[in-house]
């Protein structure tokens, strides 16, 4: 995994609540056995018509969106499935770095293990940050270790993560690598609980 | 200090516990499926790793699968991923029930069918709806498939330990509502996040006096409300459902896990981090009439009518427009022309006898397309037994064979641009049963009754005066 620590770029805007990961990636794109490849599938049935012609009222098809490096959307962005195809494709389109006021669980997750970066704010800042970003030349700076959101407006605001994901993420660890060090652990784990049986 | 079962359950399981770190969880059972796999032992091969208890793992095909002609299946991609399963299992000594398999169905209901499930353990699953194992009084949440892979590698999860909801549904429910019209309820009063971050226990009189089946409808819409995952505290309920299932334990070690199973209840006076209480009786039939789960009213309800909040009206006309409805409409006056039986939330013999109890005798609406999947072979061998299916036939359902079919259409059923789906699935997001299809939300009664109709009607008027033990066949 690459590591995350500084970046700096525009960011795109879809200014809706709900994102669910049936939007993010159509269930019709998830009977591939790649990792990869997701990106041109990304919202599929709003980029598109039937016909397979790009929606021209949909954000990302605006000129201003392309290129973009940052996604920020509104509350509980990615709820629904726990597809993993979600981030994938978000991450294979451009964006890795998604700014909401809040996200599920299980995208939230996702996301740290693909080092991609969360970021949760306080609706006002979201908010702030969507009407800024329709500004020509405006840019986003995200910060890691310091854990801020700035632009090149005079925007600042502090953002929270665990600092597991913090690590994990400025490091560009992976996480199997650092579990199976703890081998002994779950042996004698094994040993004491004698798990439920199973199957 | 006085432990709710969350706590009790999580506790048993950390493996390994360090400041600033989440806590390393065991993972007592895996169940895997075609979808969200691959990827993760594409993950063990690359890097060389074996997977550490194939003996806590079940795979099922349910997603792709289809529902007639079952071996025939046209979409080579699909078919690809179905044989990557095989393949996968066969290589890392996996149990698995394929399509030939008696056992095989939707992951949610053949696991507790099986007596896989089984209370205080902890379950993980690719998928979303592995909530539904909560009824026995398990930790069971949905994954990505990174961690599919780290279950794989690790028997393990890294977890912050979430916070706790209790949620209490006290007194007795009406007749004619059902565990489908409860969570839609609670989903549609406290939105579609009230429980992110969290695990919920459900309890109260109304959950206490559900059947199993019931439960696992509840639970596994916790999703639906944000929580990860959601429970129930085992009791005898619990206990006399597992006795005697193809993996529970057997005789006097059944016992002795009864006498562990029983100690799974918070303590009295245990602190939950958030508590909600609700009167059972307040609740009526549901139907969603927009594009998530929080957006159901009763069936004598309305369509709700422009919203004070900005944000709140703007997602209200998106979801009208995109389910082609209006303002103020009364939800009988909806128009349905598809009926959807099946899916993990509804899809269970008891769940079955409910829908033909309504359908007995009577005939499918004209133009209406009706259809019943079945959660599981074994399901569809106790209905047919039972003789539902030709109480289903006779009134102009199909009867198909088990998997996961309409709930996401990833099959080939799926609903047509601009029609109305009353289902019995779980999540009526935009596309989720087809492109531009709109799905409507409810329980099993409810669709079969809108079945007949040809639009949605109040199952309490349909039945008069008669109870809820009626209902229940
Ligand atoms: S029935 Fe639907 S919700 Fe349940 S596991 Fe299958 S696709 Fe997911």
């Amino acid at each position: 995994m690459k590591p995350i620590s500084v970046y700096t770029g525009k960011a795109a805007v879809i200014d809706r609540a709900n994102i669910d990961t049936d939007q993010i990636i159509p269930k019709q794109f998830l009977k591939r056995i790649e990792r990869t490849g997701f990106g041109e599938f990304l919202f599929f049935d709003w980029r598109f018509d039937s016909e397979g012609n790009e929606r021209k009222d949909f954000e990302l098809n605006q000129p201003q969106n392309k290129g973009a490096g940052i996604l920020i959307a509104g509350e509980n962005f990615g709820c629904g499935s726990s597809r993993e195809h979600a981030p994938w494709s978000l991450q294979d389109y451009g964006f890795d770095i998604v700014i909401a006021p809040s996200f599920a669980d299980i995208f939230q997750n996702n996301c740290f293990k693909n080092g991609m970066l969360p970021i949760a704010l306080k609706k006002e800042e979201v908010r702030n940050l969507m009407d800024a970003a329709e500004q020509e030349g405006h840019e986003i700076t995200i910060d890691l270790k310091s854990q801020t959101v700035s632009d090149n407006k005079g925007f600042t605001a502090k953002f929270d993560i665990h600092p597991y994901w913090k690590e994990m993420l400025l490091n560009g660890w992976d996480e199997i690598s650092i579990t199976l060090k703890y081998g002994k652990q779950i042996d004698e784990y094994e040993n004491r609980e004698s798990p439920v049986s199973t199957i | 200090m006085k432990k709710s079962i969350i706590e009790k359950i999580w506790d048993r399981h950390i493996v390994y516990q360090e400041e600033n770190k989440p806590d390393l969880l065991y993972i007592d059972l895996h169940y895997i499926h075609e979808v969200t796999s691959p990827q993760a032992f594409e993950g063990l091969r690359l890097k060389g790793r074996k997977l550490r208890r194939p003996d806590k793992t079940f795979a099922t095909m349910d997603h792709n699968v289809p529902t007639i002609e079952r071996y025939f299946i046209k979409d080579e991609i699909a078919r690809k991923q179905l044989s990557a399963l095989e393949q996968n299992c066969k290589e890392f000594g996996i149990t698995l029930a394929d399509l030939d398999s008696p056992d095989q169905g939707i992951v949610h209901v053949i696991g507790p069918e099986l007596g896989l499930t089984k209370p205080g353990m902890t379950i993980v699953c690719g998928d979303s709806h592995t909530s539904t194992h909560g009824a026995f009084g398990t930790i069971a949440f949905g994954i990505g498939t990174s961690e599919v892979e780290h279950v794989f590698a690790t028997q393990t999860l890294w977890q912050t330990k979430p916070k706790t909801l209790k949620l209490e549904i006290t007194g007795k429910l009406g007749n004619g509502v059902t565990a489908k019209d409860v969570i839609l309820y609670v989903i549609s009063k406290y939105g579609v996040n009230f429980g992110t971050g969290h695990i919920i226990e459900y309890c109260g009189d109304v959950i206490r006096n559900m059947s199993m089946e019931e439960r696992m409808t509840v639970c596994n819409m916790s999703i639906e409300g944000g929580a990860r995952a959601g429970l129930v505290s085992p009791d005898e309920t619990t206990f006399s459902y597992l006795k005697g299932r193809k993996h529970s334990p057997k005789g006097e070690e059944f016992e002795k896990y009864v006498q562990d199973w029983k100690s799974l209840a918070s303590d009295e006076g245990a602190m939950f981090d958030t508590e909600i209480v609700i009167d059972g009786s307040e609740i009526s039939p549901m139907v969603s009439w927009g594009t998530n789960p929080g957006m159901a009213s009763p069936v004598d309800g309305h369509v709700p009518n422009h919203k004070e909040d900005k944000e709140a009206d703007k997602s209200l006309q998106r979801a009208l427009e995109y389910m082609g409805l209006s303002e103020g409409m009364p939800i009988t006056e909806i128009p349905v022309q598809h009926v959807f039986i099946g899916s993990c939330t509804n899809s269970r013999i008891e769940d079955l006898r409910q829908a033909a109890e309504v359908v007995k005798g009577k005939k499918v609406y004209e133009g209406v397309k009706a259809m019943i999947v079945p959660g599981s072979q074994s399901v569809k061998r106790t209905a047919e037994e039972e003789g539902l299916d030709k109480i289903f036939i006779e009134a102009g359902f199909e009867w198909r064979e088990s998997g996961c079919s309409a709930c996401l259409g990833m099959n080939p059923d799926i609903v047509p641009a601009g029609e109305h789906c009353a289902s019995t699935s779980n999540r009526n997001f935009e596309g989720r049963q087809g492109s531009g299809a709109r799905t409507h939300l409810v329980s099993p009664a409810m669709a079969a009754a809108a079945a007949l109709h040809g639009k949605f009607v109040d199952i309490r008027e349909l039945r008069g005066s008669r109870g809820q033990a009626e209902l229940a066949y």
